[in-house]
């Protein structure tokens, strides 16, 4: 511990278990990393969020207001904001600290799917079932969204910001990107439902996961296929899927209880990480650091490379 | 003060309160002044006795305080105690009065002479030794001084424990020059001092050397006392020096403690002689003594030179601050110090050694007479992307339009180069697809294309005006149909055809309603792109004079004022175009071809198949938050632009057709989701897809072209080829090779053929009078604007080649020529729908240009809105397709994995881009060859063949 390992050249998985957080907050529907891997949140069905720190799995603060399920959160870069989006058709900006609501959004027509902040959290991104995006401005006092994307034709599902651009995926089957400084909008057809996408930490790639349980791999400029990666079950629900923070992996829930785990390269399965019986809703990869948050009905699960680091802080704890 | 001391609040008073007024006590008279009496502490009168009298206080007040006067003490001495010897102080026999503060002996705390800092005022001394020096009789004071004990006061040796020394200032040391503390800068010298022999060399040096960490104390800053001159003589002039009168050879070292004030004196006053050399008396007003040998300067001669005229800056060896002294003057005159003098202004700074060269500047060029600050776009006909263009032709479009850049001599600037160019020197990609319509001539027709060219295009091509791509490529068909007509009519089309605002603003003849009325007319008929909306729109009741004139008068003033869009969308490809009143705003992304995605997405085929790219524009705030500059600053538009769409189209609202179920069983499920509006977006798609989505949509096309034919009456040829369609193989056959090979040149060949079997007027009269209306309303919704787009540029190109025989080469050229950008996308447009023409045999060619004659309601442009001909989502031969895409993706699967394991090698060398590029290039390869599998007839099999390896070739 004092002194830093030389990193191994491999790529290590998250393998081992280090922790298992019972949030009591219902079914977990999502659960996120903070920017910095240091905490994380989860979002329930029981209309709460929560603030969990990830090294001790102690809850830190809990957020309520929602008026239904809580089905994303995002936090800002500074860590002073949270936003989440519900069921309840609103997107809420919570102030950290003292775990008031910031600003309700409302707008929305259906239940929102997925919230994000942009890079500096001065604009944050919601998407919905009704689809459409939705645009809301942080810094003024308006309630009304800067500006609507409703080029979406059925829900969006996922969404997520990397500097000037936004990526959405929705259920029409279309990966849309939208890139602000050139003012395009990107259409990738991807024919099935569209559950979750991601940009590569690279930003030259798109993930998508769809639901004829594919996972697929698009070069973000021409929209070509760079890999598939299939093994999993997604055919139901709305699950996620995520890069690892090297880019080497693909990871992906399943509705078989595993995680998978691709190398993104081969394209071969590297690894099926069993979190579970039932379905795993979601799952988060560190921004750094080889750690997995996986979501189970009302667990949240905390996976490492190394089984004994974390032991002794959670004998501690 | 504090009277009431018993009350509980804690109030500080000053002051002697008023007495509270009694009611009853009648009012106090105020005491008159000679009634008002002084008193003292004590309550004493303090009377003025008068100056003989001791002043205030005279009598024995002043004295001991008792009218007696002191008391003498009593003596007591006893054996225990013995008396202490009494000694008498002055305080004894002082009252309080003395001892106060202006009394005799004050008892209040005070500095000290020791602390005070009232004796070592070098300043003041150092004033009062220059006053002395310009007394009348020069060191009066010196005596006096010399006589002071020397003591510093306890400020001055605090002052020196904290490295003061005599002579600096006092503060934080400074950064500069080594400042030459002159001796008189240090006051006296005290004892016996070494001669300053070297005092001018080291004033001479003073600048030389100055290193870089060395601080330096403050300046002691002296102020001058300015004495006012008294006496008689004049500026300049010099008493009696007792320095130079005690100077004798032998006792210059014992008395040299004047020499300081001798230096300041020579300082202050020019004398540049040493001194020092000479003893005895020496002055203006006296002579050479006897022993002297040599008498200079016995008259003295004075110059203005000496004095300095202006209050200059700080001297820098110089304490006397403020003071200007002549001789430094004379000295930094001789050795031109000048900008050594300003560079101590601004430290660190010098005057320059030589001046700055003057900027030259040069006048801005003059505009040449003919220069008009509007770039007009030019269609760009590139002849090194013309494959296959003969040189012979790339000359007659040059000579005709005037077009092709490239052979230029002189490329002027970046202006001047068209699209081509530019791309080229950016090393740019070409965009994918054929650029021209005549990339895709077989090379006889280019040929005989190029004949026809030279000998009837040339006197069109003058009579257009170079203002927008439309009215050059419209301007050949005016030639030929309205030859009255001028240019500026054919451009007034041009501008208004196709802009959305139906609200016309401006109102030219607003005075004259009914001319106004006639206008508008005419405006809304050139909106829809009728090319006789003039004579249409004008009254016919109207003498031929009036006419004409008001003829001119609405060409001119449409083109006036038309809508600014006009110029802009010029330039523009435009997505959608030709829209009617009733149309609906659609977004731009309402897309088709799903099944052709579809089919894409199974073969895993994802990139160019998959990939729409739309124009987005994000709100200006939402930039702004996001960092980025605004990509299209100065435009309204938020989102996706809009294009208009007809509103009451059945497809519309309906998704699925009925004649596509029946007739298309063994099409892929998708297809029946497949709106009107699949086709036109595959044409805005078309010129970023790839050859193979071309030829998709091609049969697609050309399967709606086949049921939009079915419920035309016209011609039992057609009628007979489109039922039979799906089950007759030879037609299927014909149209597929058609389609699929001579995309280009059966589009042409419809065309012209189209042109030559043009049957006369009243046939088309006959055959549609009665099905025009049912017509407009069933076979114009399938129509989408695109096709209408299409259908203008077709027109266009057969309009243009005026002569109705040598038809077969000619159209597309000149609308290569012609067309302006935003032709080019139509005639992109074309490329694809022109399948979809071909498709249908020679006798449904036939039917249709009938039925574009019968849309026209004349031989001349078509009305964009009644174009609409083909239509009809429904496909009609759907087992080529099936046949074709089931092999292809067979095929495809086969090659795909290679394709992907290829792609991931790219993942892994990271060399994307790279590798991009040789994609496209791959894919523009495979396109070539496609298009060159095209001459000749081939059998259906042969094409798919042919089709199989082009897509191979694609593959890698």
């Amino acid at each position: 511990m004092a002194f830093p390992q030389p990193r191994p050249q491999a790529p290590q998985l998250p393998q081992h278990l280090l922790r298992t957080i019972d949030c009591q907050q219902g079914a977990v529907r999502a659960v996120r990393f903070n920017i910095d891997g240091n905490y994380l949140l989860s979002c329930g069905s029981d209309k709460s969020l929560k603030l969990w720190s990830t090294s001790r799995g102690t809850l830190l603060k809990t957020y309520s207001g929602h008026g239904y399920e809580v089905l994303d959160a995002d936090g800002s870069y500074d860590n002073s904001q949270i936003c989440s989006c519900s069921s309840d058709k609103t997107v809420i900006l919570w102030d950290v600290a003292t775990g008031q609501v910031t600003r309700k959004l409302r707008g929305h027509a259906g239940k929102v799917n997925c919230v994000q902040f942009n890079e500096e959290a001065t604009v944050i991104l919601s998407g919905s079932i009704d689809g459409t995006v939705r645009c809301w401005d942080t810094r003024s006092r308006r309630y009304e969204p800067i500006q609507v994307l409703d080029e979406a034709r059925d829900g969006i599902s996922s969404l997520k910001v990397a500097q000037h651009e936004l990526l959405t995926g929705s259920v029409d089957g279309r990966v849309r990107r939208y890139d602000l400084r050139m003012g395009q909008l990107h259409v990738d057809f991807i024919s099935s439902p569209i559950t979750c996408v991601c940009f590569s930490q690279d930003g030259q790639c798109t993930l998508s996961s769809s639901l004829d349980s594919t996972l697929r791999l698009l070069d973000k400029s021409t929209g070509e296929m760079l890999g598939e990666y299939t093994g999993h079950k997604m055919k139901g629900y709305k699950l996620d899927c995520c890069l690892s923070s090297k880019d080497t992996h693909v990871l992906s829930c399943s509705e078989d209880g595993h995680v998978y785990c691709w190398d993104l390269v081969e394209g071969s399965l590297s690894l099926k990480l069993p979190v579970g019986k039932a379905v795993v809703q979601s799952l988060s990869f560190h921004p750094t650091e080889t750690r997995l948050l996986t979501a189970m009905e009302g667990r949240v699960q905390v996976w490492g490379a190394e089984q004994e680091e974390m032991e002794e802080d959670v004998i501690a704890t | 003060m504090a009277s009431d001391s018993d009350s509980d609040e804690d109030f500080v008073t000053y002051g002697t309160p008023l007495e509270p007024l009694e009611e009853d006590e009648p009012l106090k008279k105020p005491v008159p002044l000679h009634d008002q009496t002084v008193k003292d502490e004590k309550g004493r009168y303090k009377r003025f006795h008068g100056a003989f009298t001791g002043g205030f206080s005279a009598g024995y007040f002043n004295t001991v305080g008792s009218k007696e006067g002191w008391t003498p003490s009593a003596f007591v001495s006893s054996r225990q105690q013995k008396a202490e010897k009494h000694h008498a102080r002055p305080e004894d026999f002082m009252d309080e009065e003395d001892f106060s503060e202006h009394g005799i002996a004050p008892r209040e705390i005070t500095t000290s002479q020791e602390f005070s800092s009232s004796r070592r005022d070098e300043a003041g001394e150092k004033a009062r030794a220059i006053s002395a020096q310009a007394a009348l009789i020069p060191g009066d004071t010196l005596l006096e001084e010399l006589i002071a004990p020397a003591r510093s006061s306890i400020g001055v040796e605090l002052l020196m424990k904290m490295g003061w020394k005599e002579g600096q200032g006092v503060g934080p040391r400074v950064k500069r020059k080594a400042r030459r503390q002159q001796m008189d800068g240090g006051g006296k010298v005290y004892g016996c001092t070494l001669p300053p022999a070297g005092s001018e060399e080291s004033e001479d040096d003073d600048e030389e050397f100055a290193p870089e960490n060395v601080t330096f104390a403050p300046k002691d800053v002296t102020p001058v006392d300015f004495n006012p001159r008294l006496g008689v003589q004049g500026l300049g002039y010099r008493g009696l020096d007792p320095s130079l009168a005690l100077l004798g050879h032998g006792t210059a070292e014992h008395i040299d403690l004047f020499k300081p004030q001798s230096e300041t004196r020579n300082r202050l006053f020019g004398d540049t002689k040493s001194s020092s050399r000479r003893g005895g008396v020496v002055g203006q007003a006296f002579g050479v003594g006897a022993l002297e040998d040599d008498d200079e300067d016995v008259y003295h001669r004075d110059s203005m030179s000496r004095y300095d005229t202006i209050l200059g800056e700080e001297e820098p060896g110089d304490s006397l601050y403020g003071w200007t002294a002549p001789q430094q003057y004379t000295k930094k005159k001789v050795r031109s110090k000048d900008a050594s003098y300003l560079g101590k202004i601004l430290e660190g700074f010098t005057l320059a050694q030589k001046p700055l060269e003057e900027k030259t500047i040069f006048p801005p060029p003059c505009l040449p007479r003919d220069y008009r600050p509007v770039h007009h776009f030019r269609p760009s006909v590139d002849v090194s992307h013309l494959s296959g263009v003969s040189p012979a032709l790339a000359e007659a479009l040059r000579v005709s339009k005037g077009h092709m850049v490239k052979e230029e001599p002189q490329q002027a600037g970046r202006h001047q180069l068209d699209s081509g160019q530019r791309r080229a020197l950016l090393g740019e990609d070409a965009l994918q697809g054929p650029s021209s319509v005549m990339e895709l001539l077989r090379p006889e027709d280019r040929q005989r294309l190029l004949s026809f060219r030279n000998s009837s295009n040339p006197p069109s091509a003058k009579t257009s005006t170079p203002v927008s791509g439309h009215a050059s490529q419209t301007s050949g068909k005016s030639a030929q149909v309205l030859p009255a007509s001028s240019g500026l009519q054919q451009e007034a089309l041009a501008a208004w055809r196709g802009i959305q605002t139906s609200s016309q603003t401006f109102k030219p003849f607003e005075k004259n309603p009914s001319k106004q009325a006639r206008y508008e007319l005419y405006l809304s008929r050139l909106k829809q792109g009728d090319n006789d909306a003039l004579e249409q729109s004008l009254d016919p009741g109207m003498t031929e004079w009036e006419r004409s004139r008001e003829r001119e008068e609405f060409v001119r003033a449409s083109i006036l004022y038309r809508p600014t869009s006009s110029s802009l969308s010029s330039r523009f490809t435009r997505a959608k175009d030709q829209e009617d009143d009733d149309s609906v705003e659609v977004s731009q992304d309402q897309e088709g071809d799903l099944d052709d995605k579809q089919s894409a997405v199974k073969m895993k085929m994802f990139g160019k198949l998959t990939r729409e790219t739309f124009e987005w524009y994000p709100d200006k705030l939402l930039c702004k938050r996001f960092n980025v500059p605004d990509p299209y600053p100065g435009s309204g538009i938020v989102g996706l632009p809009k294009v208009k769409r007809d509103k009451f189209s059945v497809f519309n609202f309906l998704t699925v057709t009925e004649s596509r179920e029946a007739a298309a069983p063994p099409k892929p499920p998708e297809s029946g989701k497949k709106s009107r509006w699949d086709v036109s977006e595959q044409k805005v798609e078309k010129k970023k897809e790839d050859p193979l989505g071309e030829l998709l949509s091609a049969a697609r096309n050309q399967t709606e072209t086949k049921v939009e034919h079915t419920p035309t009456p016209a011609l039992p040829a057609s009628i007979s080829s489109s039922d039979q369609a799906p089950g007759s193989k030879p037609e299927i056959k014909s149209s597929e090779q058609q389609s699929s090979e001579q995309k280009k040149e059966g589009e042409e060949e419809e065309e012209e053929e189209e042109e030559e079997s043009r049957p006369p007027m009243d046939l088309f009269k006959a055959i549609f009078a009665s099905s025009s209306d049912e017509k407009s309303s069933s076979s114009s919704e399938g129509e989408s604007s695109d096709e209408e787009e299409e259908k203008v540029t077709k027109e266009d190109e057969g309009k243009v080649d005026s002569e109705p025989l040598n038809l077969f080469s000619i159209p597309s050229s000149s609308s290569a020529t012609a067309s302006s950008s935003a032709t080019a996308s139509s005639s992109a447009t074309a490329t694809a729908s022109s399948s979809a023409t071909a498709s249908s045999s020679h006798q449904a060619v036939s039917t249709q240009a009938s039925e574009q004659e019968e849309e026209e309601f004349g031989p001349k442009l078509p009305p964009p809105s009644a174009a609409l001909i083909r239509g009809g989502a429904a496909s009609m031969c759907p087992p080529i397709k099936e046949v074709k895409t089931g092999k292809k993706s067979k095929e495809k699967k086969h090659k795909k994995k290679k394709h992907y394991k290829h792609k991931k090698e790219k993942k892994k060398k990271k060399h994307k881009k790279h590798k991009h590029k040789e994609a496209a290039e791959e894919e523009q390869g495979g396109g070539a060859g496609e298009q060159e599998g095209e001459d000749g007839q081939v059998s259906t099999d042969e094409l798919l063949k042919r089709l199989k390896s082009v897509r191979s070739h694609q593959m890698w």
